[in-house]
């Protein structure tokens, strides 16, 4: 008895959570859908989730209706270069903190962990000020430089992830006399490289779909990022109607985190479940 | 002897040199802002050269701002959205928890918003929300129901960018819940069992005080996100909605900072936006201190 219940009960309960990942994905498979409609067949109704003609024209379209690829490489060279450059100070600053004796280095860290307190907005109007200084506005490099300097959420979970590595394999080292940057090469990067990984996508996956830092700092069409592009495309081309045109950009803004979701889903599921259980 | 105290100053030196680049940030693009905020929001800065100390003026003016309460109110309300999500994530986790078919499959499809561009949902979304041809209206056709324009209309606007919100999050929400329930060990459940303690009894006296941690992170995080809520509304509803009824405190900042040059203005605003999110988590970990006493 006590078994058929459960079977039953599992039933249901497939049924609802398969229900809930229809009303999850039917929003994106209908984004697809509209991409490939001609103009005049987004407007039938009811609505045909299978397009009727299909019309693939708006994928090439969009590469001439705004500064999509320009958007892409703008992404891409923040993203990449923040990411890079901040994942070696985050991880070296993180060997610093969980490994070497430094006088002083929990307050230090405590006081790093305080600016997860700061609201981006908060310090938004200062730092515009002070690269507006520095000539920078309308450039990439207000987006790129703070992030160069670390990211305190990776140097957060990658100490903690090296208080599990013994102290003595690092004092062996020392003593054999390698240097301490010999130590981060060759012991502590390796070691670390799948909690770096996982840091890693998330950060890029951050960075890549950051809205707010951009639209304060880039006006010009042809540095702006995806994000602003596809935003751009949104504001233009709704008046027109072109729904189809819209909807095929905003799939290429999300196409490329989906592949790289779908690639190391395993990774970022376990990263991201283990970073909730020990926050 | 020597030698320790040589490899000991070495270490040091290391060490402080490997942690300075975070600091550095922290003090650059951290604390001297911040500092800074407090400073401009007593003065009339306009991002142009001026900048003159006019003491509270800009606090006084800003309780007297109907537009501010109005962004404040909003703000607020959408954060209605933030325990709709979490009992809804952890009634789906529990779900999931009980090791049916398809598991991996359901956590990444519902994981899927969660990694999927802010931006771009916004677009797909405020293109579902069309009062004529939009996805939501097609469904609720389905039942008979004819739905309003609900970006265009002041009273549903704001629960058609919670309910995006929710979507967007339930993935990751549902994700944290799992781990918790998970990490529950299996033989608390059949002590509770032996005790003849039925469904509802174990989940209320183990499940739940099991995940009160994650509870506690998902509503410290939530609120502090759901106050600084800005690319939603800057693209579904670009000049705050119906009457103002969209706009959030990001928004209402972003526009005077940026659109009116008022930025001593704006970091006033900015001030209370952080104080709020400061008192918020305090008052959290206060609570989360009391009842572990409890």
């Amino acid at each position: 008895m006590y078994t058929r219940n459960k079977r039953i009960g599992d039933i249901i309960i497939f049924i609802i959570l398969a229900i809930g990942a229809i009303v999850m994905i039917a929003p994106l498979l209908w984004m697809v859908s509209t991409s490939v409609k001609d103009k005049m067949s987004v407007f039938a109704l009811p609505p045909k989730w299978i397009p009727d003609p299909f019309v693939w024209g708006k994928y090439k379209e969009i590469w001439e209706a705004g500064p999509l690829l320009q958007g892409i490489e703008n992404s891409v060279i923040i993203a990449v270069s923040v990411t890079i450059v901040g994942t070696f100070t985050s991880s070296l600053a993180a060997f610093a903190f969980a490994k070497l004796r430094i006088p002083g280095k929990n307050v230090i860290f405590l006081f790093l962990l305080s600016s997860l307190m700061i609201p981006y907005p908060s310090v938004m109007i200062p730092q515009f000020m002070m690269f507006s200084e520095l000539g920078w506005i309308d450039t990439l490099k207000p987006l790129i430089v703070p992030g160069l300097f670390g990211n305190i959420v990776m140097i957060f979970f990658l100490r903690q992830y090296l208080s599990s590595v013994p102290d003595a394999i690092i004092e062996a080292a020392k003593i054999d006399g390698t240097s301490y940057f010999g130590i981060y090469g060759r012991i502590i990067f390796p070691l670390i490289k799948p909690a770096i990984a996982a840091q890693f996508i998330l950060w890029f996956m951050g960075i890549w779909n950051d809205y707010l830092a951009p639209i304060i700092y880039l006006t010009s069409p042809e540095k702006q990022t995806l994000q602003l592009v596809i935003a751009n495309f949104n504001a233009m081309y709704a008046i027109q109607t072109d729904y189809p045109l819209i909807m095929a950009a905003s799939v290429i803004a999300l196409l490329p985190m989906l592949i790289v979701f779908i690639i190391f889903q395993k990774q970022i599921i376990e990263s991201v479940a283990i970073s909730g259980v020990k926050g | 002897m020597e030698t320790k105290s040589n490899l000991y100053r070495k270490e040091k030196y290391y060490g402080y040199l490997f942690i300075l680049a975070p600091v550095l940030g922290f003090l650059i693009f951290g604390l001297f802002p911040t500092l800074y905020s407090v400073y401009s929001s007593f003065t009339d800065m306009d991002g142009l050269g001026q900048m003159n100390w006019i003491g509270l003026e800009n606090y006084t003016e800003l309780f007297q701002d109907e537009l501010f309460y109005k962004a404040m109110f909003n703000t607020l309300f959408m954060m209605i959205g933030i325990p709709i999500g979490l009992i809804l994530a952890l009634l789906l986790a529990l779900g999931l928890n009980r090791g049916i078919w398809g598991t991996t499959a359901f956590r990444v499809i519902y994981y899927i918003p969660v990694i999927s561009s802010l931006a771009a949902i916004s677009i797909l979304w405020q293109w579902a929300y069309n009062g004529d041809y939009g996805l939501v209206n097609q469904f609720l056709d389905l039942f008979g129901i004819e739905g309003p324009n609900w970006l265009a209309d002041k009273y549903t606007v704001k629960p058609a960018i919670m309910l995006m919100a929710i979507w967007k999050g339930l993935g990751y929400t549902m994700l944290l819940y799992l781990a918790a329930i998970q990490s529950v060990p299996k033989d608390y459940y059949e002590a509770a069992e032996l005790d003849g303690a039925n469904s509802w009894q174990a989940f209320w006296n183990i499940t739940w005080p099991m995940v009160r941690p994650v509870t506690f992170f998902l509503v410290v995080t939530n609120i502090i996100g759901g106050s600084q809520i800005f690319t939603e509304i800057n693209i579904m509803t670009s000049t705050g909605g119906p009457e103002y009824s969209s706009a959030s405190v990001v928004f209402y900042i972003w526009q005077k900072a940026f659109g009116n040059f008022q930025m001593g203005y704006a970091s006033a605003m900015s001030v209370v936006l952080g104080l709020f999110i400061f008192i918020v988590t305090l008052i959290q970990f206060r609570l989360d201190k009391s009842s572990d006493n409890a």
